[in-house]
């Protein structure tokens, strides 16, 4: 069953006279529960394809369906209901709202879906603790490092139960070792919650927790390979280095 | 039975309009929270309103004063160099210079509460952008900022209104004595304070609001990566 379908997406930027076909037909389908890395270089177009699937952004031609339904076919409620329950996002720079408190930016999405203050705190204190903040609810962000904005971040996406978890270079602002933290959490939520997990990134540490790894490149999908083929090669890569 | 359950949760719902004490709620709080930067964005309003209001207070009270023809009165106004006689050369050469005056702090008062409305809403932009992701309606975020707006724009003239009247006031009678207060124009000052009010909301809403249209309306990923 694919949780998320493309069909030959096209985008082409204008920018003044010189047009950039960013992506030039991609056809991709995501299972339920799957954790699936996009990778590929800058440039490469995978972040473009990473804000198509996720309704953020419009392809120039082209389908995409998240749970069979065409996105496109969304009017602007449904749209806001669709990036409110379905998905939850993650992002390089953690886009926390600066002013509010950690407890505040995990219980925001749950807002906006209509659940009670109370409700949406209880919950929100939950998440939190799940992500190993449970004893700095009240911090702001600039009281927070990192990874631990990120980790809010993470509580966040899956304020409102998502079925997808969109993450853009998720640990691309990170250290190593945060890094290695934050993709644990995110694999480990992802089979405790069973959201399927999309992430574009091009960091190589994120191979061996990912059920399937795409590789894009120059607006194509080069390869998709599995994981039970993906651990050789990494081990070639790390060899021939 | 498994399956219809499988087949309602992969319907596409419609996100619900939440209510208005919910926009106040929010919108309060985050004036709140960035209250430093709310009270600069304030200082904005206050000052190009308090110029506005003390240069038509003080316009007001010296022709009231001129018109009163008191012996004494007359003795400062000659004193402080104007014209008594309203049919002189010097008299109407004032009167374009105070006509000329009151352009500028209607400009001034322009381009600083725009000013300070557009910036205070381009520098979240990302903010809006995220918002729209979390499953922000458009007409909450606009909400949001129109309620914002008007709270700031609202509190900012007001406050603009009774500094720049009651510093009038003190310099005025400081320089004509208290015998100025039976002259003052009471009708007249409260007519400019009410005209003072409105420019400076019409003016703060329109400076807050616009910039937030425009980002509530873009896609979510234009506005994030819009840097400003």
């Amino acid at each position: 069953m694919a949780v998320v379908r493309t069909q030959d997406i096209k985008k082409i930027y204008e920018m003044g006279d010189v047009t950039v076909e960013a992506l030039k037909g991609v056809d991709l389908e995501v299972e339920v529960g799957e954790y699936i890395s996009i990778m590929g270089p800058s440039g490469s177009g995978k972040s473009t394809l990473f804000n198509m699937i996720g309704g953020l952004d419009k392809p120039t031609s082209g389908k995409v369906y998240i749970d069979d339904v065409d996105v496109a076919q969304l009017d602007a409620y449904e749209l806001a209901w669709l990036r409110c329950r379905k998905i939850g996002y993650i992002f390089q720079s953690f886009n926390l709202i600066p002013v509010m408190t950690a407890l505040e930016n995990v219980t925001l999405p749950m807002v906006f879906a209509g659940l009670t203050s109370d409700e949406a705190r209880d919950k929100g204190v939950i998440l939190l603790g799940k992500v190993g903040l449970g004893e700095r609810i009240s911090h702001k962000p600039y009281e927070l490092s990192g990874g631990q904005q990120q980790r809010v971040a993470v509580a966040r996406a899956f304020a409102n139960d998502p079925a997808i978890i969109l993450a853009d270079e998720p640990t691309g602002n990170l250290d190593l070792v945060t890094g290695t933290e934050i993709i644990e959490l995110l694999r480990q939520m992802n089979k405790e919650y069973g959201a399927t997990v999309i992430s574009a990134t091009h960091d190589h540490k994120m191979l061996s927790v990912s059920d399937r790894v795409v590789w894009v490149r120059d607006g194509v999908v080069d390869r998709i390979v599995n994981r039970e083929d993906l651990n050789i090669r990494v081990g070639t890569i790390d060899g021939s280095a | 039975m498994a399956q219809q359950k499988a087949t309602a949760s992969r319907e596409i719902g419609s996100q619900v309009n939440l209510p208005l004490s919910k926009a106040i709620e929010i919108s309060f709080n985050s004036v709140k929270i960035r209250f430093g930067r709310s009270l600069i964005t304030v200082s904005g309003i206050v000052l190009a309103i308090a110029f506005l209001m003390s240069i038509w207070t003080n316009t007001a009270i010296i022709d009231s004063l001129k018109r009163s023809n008191d012996p004494t009165i007359n003795l400062k106004l000659q004193q402080k160099g104007i014209d008594i006689d309203p049919d002189s050369a010097a008299s109407s050469q004032e009167r374009s210079k105070n006509t000329w005056l009151i352009v500028l702090s209607l400009l001034v008062c322009l381009v600083g509460i725009t000013n300070a409305m557009l910036m205070s809403v381009t520098e979240r932009f990302r903010e809006i952008g995220t918002m729209k992701c979390m499953g922000a309606l458009d007409g909450f975020i606009i909400k949001i900022f129109l309620l914002e707006s008007s709270f700031m724009g609202t509190a900012g003239t007001i406050i603009g209104v009774i500094v720049g009247f009651s510093l009038t006031m003190l310099l005025d009678t400081i320089s004509y004595g208290s015998q100025l207060y039976q002259y003052v124009p009471w009708v007249g000052i409260v007519q400019f304070g009410l005209m003072a009010i409105v420019i400076g909301s019409f003016l703060s809403l329109t400076g807050g609001i616009l910039p937030a249209y425009r980002a509530a309306k873009m896609e979510p990923v234009d506005a994030m990566r819009l840097e400003v």
